[in-house]
C-alpha cells in the first residue's frame, strides 16, 4: 500500500512545462530515486512534494490525505534537505542541531551525540559551521534528518560533497531508515547503496 | 524513525528556541546590531551641524529628526531580518516545520526588535537631550519611540518577506516599506513634540498603540505569505 502518492503532477517554471503529468506511488520500507539531467526538474519535483512550490495541477497524497489540505500534519513527518544545510555558520554542530531539529522534536544531548556519531562527525568536535568542510556540514545537515525522526524524507543531493566513506554511511543510514518502514525520495545521480527490492527509479527527462 | 512516536514540540517553545538561536547569533555577530544604532547616532547628530545650532531651533526639529534617523536606521537593518536564513536554506526548514511560518517569523522580528529597535530606544535620551528636549520630556519619547520601532519591526517583516530573493532589494524594501511606514512617522513624531512640549500626549500614543496591535496581528500572517511566495 502507498503511504505518499503522486497523481498526474503539473508545474510550469516561467514557460517550461517542468512536471508534466508525473504520477508515482512509495509504500512503507521504499525509496525513490530521481535521476535526470541538469534542469530535468529534479529539484522542483522535490519542493513540489514538499510542498515549497505549488503545483498548477495534480494532487500529492499522503497517508490517503491530500498534502494541501493538511500541511501540517503532512509536514509534521516530513524530513527535508536541499542544497542548502541550513545551518548557522556562527554555531558549532550541536549548537544548529539544538535549534534546529530542536523546533521539531525533543530530544537529549546523548541523542544529539548518537546522530552525529551516525554520520562520522567527530565527537567534541566545538568548531562553529563556517570552519567546517562542506563535506562536515553536510553530515550535520544528515544528522538534523536523522534528529527529526520523520517517516518521509526528501532529500535533495544528499551526498552532495561528501567523500566516498561519507557515501557509504549515507547508504547505511538510509539503509535503516527504510528497514524500520520509512520512505525516501531522493535526487542523486549517484548510486544509492540500497537493497535493490527497496528501490525505485524515476528518471525525469 | 524510530519505533516511538517522537515527542513533537509545542508552537510556543518551538518560538523561544528559536529567539533563543537569534539572540545568540546576533551576540556573536554584534556588528550586525551596532551598524544601525551607530548610524541612528551619527544622523542625528548631523542634524545640529547642519542648522542653526540654537537650542530652541533645535528642539523645534528634534521630534522630525528622531523619528526619520529611527525609521532610516530601522531599514538599515531590515535587510538582515530573513536574508541568510533564506539564503542558508533555514527557511525552507521553518516553511516545512510542520510549525506556524506566522509564529515563527514572529519570534524573529521579536528577536530582531531586540537587537536592533531596542537600542535605539535605550539611545534615544542621549540624543534628545542633545537635540535640546527637556529631561521631563524623556519618558514620553522613550515609551514613543518604543512603540513606534515595535510598530516598524513588524511592518519591515513583510518588506523583508517580499524581497528575499532579490538581488540588491534594499531599494525595494524602502520602497515598499516607507509608504507604510508614515502613519508610525506622523503620530511618533507627533507624540515626541508633545513630550518635548510637555503637553498631554495620550491620543497620538493610542493612535501608536493601536498600530502595533494591527501590525502584531496582520504582519507575521502577511510576513509568512510574503516568505512561502520568495521561496518558491
Amino acid at each position: 500500500m502507498n503511504l505518499l502518492s503522486a497523481h498526474d503532477l503539473h508545474l510550469w517554471r516561467g514557460d517550461l512545462h517542468v512536471l508534466r503529468g508525473l504520477s508515482f506511488g512509495l509504500g512503507a520500507g521504499r525509496c525513490l530515486q530521481v535521476t535526470g539531467v541538469n534542469g530535468a526538474g529534479k529539484s522542483t519535483l522535490l519542493r513540489a512534494l514538499a510542498g515549497l512550490l505549488p503545483l498548477e495541477s495534480g494532487a500529492v497524497s499522503w497517508r490517503g490525505l491530500d498534502t494541501r489540505k493538511d500541511t501540517f500534519a503532512f509536514h509534521s513527518e516530513l524530513a527535508w534537505l536541499s542544497h542548502g544545510t541550513a545551518l548557522k555558520g556562527d554555531l558549532s554542530a550541536p549548537e544548529n542541531l539544538r535549534f534546529s531539529a530542536g523546533l521539531r522534536r525533543v530530544f537529549s544531548e546523548a541523542d544529539i551525540d548518537t546522530a552525529l556519531s551516525r554520520v562520522g562527525f567527530p565527537h567534541n568536535d566545538g568548531r562553529l559551521a563556517r570552519q567546517m568542510s562542506a563535506g562536515q556540514q553536510r553530515r550535520v545537515a544528515l544528522a538534523r534528518v536523522l534528529l527529526l525522526d520523520c517517516a518521509l524524507w526528501l532529500l535533495d543531493e544528499p551526498t552532495s560533497n561528501l567523500d566516498t566513506r561519507g557515501q557509504n554511511m549515507f547508504g547505511e543510514i538510509l539503509d535503516a531508515h527504510l528497514e524500520r518502514g520509512g520512505l525516501a525520495i531522493i535526487a542523486t545521480h549517484q548510486a544509492l547503496a540500497v537493497r535493490a527490492d527497496r528501490l525505485q527509479g524515476l528518471e525525469l527527462t | 524513525m524510530s519505533n516511538a512516536t517522537p515527542t513533537a514540540v509545542s508552537s510556543a517553545r518551538a518560538g523561544w528556541l528559536l529567539v533563543q538561536r537569534d539572540l545568540r547569533l546576533g551576540l556573536r555577530r554584534p556588528g550586525e546590531w551596532l551598524q544601525p544604532l551607530v548610524f541612528f547616532l551619527v544622523v542625528t547628530t548631523l542634524f545640529p551641524l547642519a542648522t542653526d545650532p540654537q537650542m530652541s531651533r533645535l528642539r523645534d526639529i528634534a521630534p522630525g529628526a528622531l523619528w526619520v534617523a529611527a525609521l532610516l536606521s530601522s531599514l538599515l537593518a531590515l535587510e538582515l531580518l530573513f536574508r541568510e536564513d533564506g539564503q542558508d536554506g533555514s527557511l525552507e526548514q521553518l516553511a516545512v516545520s510542520g510549525l506556524p511560518l506566522s509564529w515563527l517569523l514572529l519570534a524573529k522580528t521579536c528577536v530582531h526588535w531586540l537587537m536592533t529597535g531596542l537600542p535605539l530606544v535605550l539611545a534615544a535620551p542621549l540624543v534628545a537631550t542633545a537635540l535640546g528636549a527637556p529631561y521631563a520630556a524623556i519618558p514620553g519619547i522613550l515609551a514613543a519611540l518604543l512603540l513606534g520601532s515595535v510598530a516598524l519591526s513588524l511592518i519591515g517583516a513583510v518588506g523583508a518577506g517580499l524581497t528575499l530573493g532579490l538581488r540588491r532589494g534594499g531599494v525595494l524594501l524602502a520602497l515598499l516599506v516607507l509608504p507604510l511606514a508614515v502613519p508610525v512617522l506622523i503620530f511618533g513624531a507627533r507624540a515626541t513634540a508633545l513630550a518635548i512640549a510637555l503637553e498631554p500626549m495620550a491620543a497620538p500614543m493610542y493612535l501608536l498603540g493601536a498600530i502595533v496591535v494591527l501590525s502584531a496581528t496582520l504582519a507575521p500572517l502577511a510576513a509568512a505569505a510574503a516568505v512561502r511566495i520568495s521561496l518558491e
